[in-house]
């Protein structure tokens, strides 16, 4: 990693987190949207945790904040993709890509403000959970897990949203930044396990690899880590093809001057 | 109302409802947003039937109801949005060259909510039974169902306007959804109201007028002719089309200032 690389990207992370702290109509939907589903969830649906088969060792609380705190990870990556095509639209972007002595740096400058994001929202979730009484069975080295394992996630679903916006550069593609992580955690096992969904969705949920992801991290949360390696291999897997993704969106945004 | 208003008004309605149809950016989300919901909530939720004293064995019937909800937050969003793009593109400076003025013009912005509403619910409504969902009423109680629908859509879209008029900005009436999200999930909309096991969720619930209008329609689908849940779905449909409207009326003024 050369100083041209680091110099970029913390100049893009120092701009951006700079931004969203003198702005902060632009965090209050990266942060109201997760918080209120996280209520609505743990006060609206508790009483799910009696139907019999709902087969989890911790309480609905944990069992949802590991539902909340992956998709606002997923989220929070896809919105940093709207800011990036903020700025291709506002022309900062292209001025940036003539001024940068190493492009890559620029990528990583967006994955670390959203990185940041993340960190800020997961402790506003984690404090509200605590307060509602949610019960954590598992230990410092299992939360630790839970929580790389919402990072790996932020980190691809910015790489995705990055690539998307580089090669579109325009405000437009919103949609198809959110829309895909939206629909790909929905059609996982959100409001109960796996084995209590019926029909079509039960298929879908056992060939989603977020359903690897939720069950890892209920099973950290709850103190009884199973299908974890699994998990961080998929995470892994995803942070590296969003890499390329991204990289070729960089390319694509080079090309077009 | 005099020919030459009415005439105004159409042109106005008409331009709405053209808007409205020919932006799929608009159209796509408001129908398929609220049917995504449905579909993972209806058998993802499934067991939750099995709890004691769930009013009915059919979780899908119970959650009809959920796209309607959904789909009335597009009313907010796209009416806000595009009387924001109309006062950042100048045209309500035109309008204001006109003599309309007040409830005509708010009459005139709503049409196209109100088309994309009655496209929603035959839609809504198709695929639900479809997928397996009673309609306890019957075929008299469509035309209820579409009643209170309509209402609930003026009343969203007034408020999206009131919105739109207030800030005049697209951008900021998007960043209105978050508020309007926890509206709709803070209410009876995926469980009934007394299994709600925890207590200060179910007093939000009983205080929220989002849980009456879920209740309204719900009680079509599950229990058929349910005078009390009618009357309070209706009621609180009003209510909010009449704050709604009145609360963009008094916006509207300030937007057409003749300069």
């Amino acid at each position: 990693m050369n100083g041209g690389f680091r110099g970029v990207a913390a100049a893009i992370a120092w701009r951006n987190i700079r931004q969203i702290a003198a702005t902060t109509s632009m965090f209050i939907p990266l942060l109201s949207f997760p918080l209120f589903f996280f209520v609505a969830l743990i006060g609206g649906l508790s009483s799910v945790k009696d139907v019999p088969g709902f087969d989890f060792a911790g309480d609905y609380a944990s069992f949802q904040f590991v539902f909340v705190l992956l998709q606002s990870a997923a989220a929070g990556g896809a919105i940093a993709g709207i800011a990036i095509a903020i700025d291709f639209q506002t022309g900062f972007a292209r001025r940036l890509l003539l001024a940068a002595p190493n492009r890559t740096g620029i990528l990583a400058g967006y994955v670390i403000v959203a990185l940041q994001q993340a960190l800020v929202v997961w402790a506003v979730l984690a404090v509200v959970g605590l307060i509602a009484g949610m019960q954590i069975n598992g230990n410092g080295v299992d939360l630790f897990g839970l929580f790389a394992l919402a990072a790996l996630v932020n980190v691809a679903a910015t790489l995705m949203s990055a690539g998307v916006a580089m090669r579109i550069r325009s405000l437009q593609a919103g949609p198809l930044m959110q829309m895909p992580v939206l629909i790909v955690f929905f059609l996982a096992p959100v409001f109960v396990p796996t084995a209590l969904l019926t029909g079509w969705i039960h298929t879908v949920a056992q060939l989603n690899p977020v359903t690897a992801l939720l069950n890892a991290g209920r099973s950290l949360i709850s103190g009884q880590p199973e299908v974890v390696a699994l998990a961080f291999g998929i995470a892994v897997a995803l942070v590296v093809l969003m890499a390329l993704w991204a990289r070729g969106g960089l390319r694509s945004a080079e090309a077009a001057g | 109302m005099s020919s030459a208003r009415r005439t105004q008004i159409g042109q106005l309605a008409r331009r709405s409802v053209l808007r409205t149809l020919r932006q799929p950016a608009q159209l796509v989300p408001a129908i398929f947003v609220p049917l995504f919901i449905f579909a993972v909530t209806a058998p993802g939720l499934k067991s939750a039937t099995l709890l004691p004293g769930f009013p009915t064995s059919s979780y899908v019937t119970f959650a009809l109801a959920v796209p309607f909800i959904q789909g009335a937050l597009f009313a907010v969003t796209n009416t806000g949005t595009d009387l924001a793009i109309d006062i950042q593109s100048g045209f309500l400076k035109r309008i204001a060259l006109s003599p309309l003025r007040g409830p005509s013009l708010i009459v005139g912005f709503l049409a196209g909510a109100v088309a994309l509403a009655l496209i929603q619910a035959a839609i809504f409504l198709s695929v639900g039974l479809a997928a397996g969902a009673h309609f306890e009423a019957g075929v008299g109680g469509v035309p209820v169902l579409l009643a209170l629908w309509m209402l609930i859509t003026v009343g969203c879209g007034a408020l999206g306007l009131f919105v739109g008029l207030r800030t005049g900005s697209g951008y900021l009436v998007g960043s209105f959804y978050p508020v309007l999200v926890a509206f709709v999930f803070l209410s009876s909309l995926l469980l009934p109201r007394n299994l709600i096991a925890v207590d200060w969720f179910r007093e939000i619930a009983t205080y929220n007028p989002v849980s009456y209008l879920v209740e309204g329609i719900r009680s079509l689908m599950m229990t058929g002719w349910d005078a009390e849940a009618l009357a309070l779905g209706f009621g609180c449909a009003a209510a909010i089309a009449l704050v709604g409207i009145a609360a963009a009326s008094n916006e509207l003024p300030k937007r057409l200032v003749r300069t």
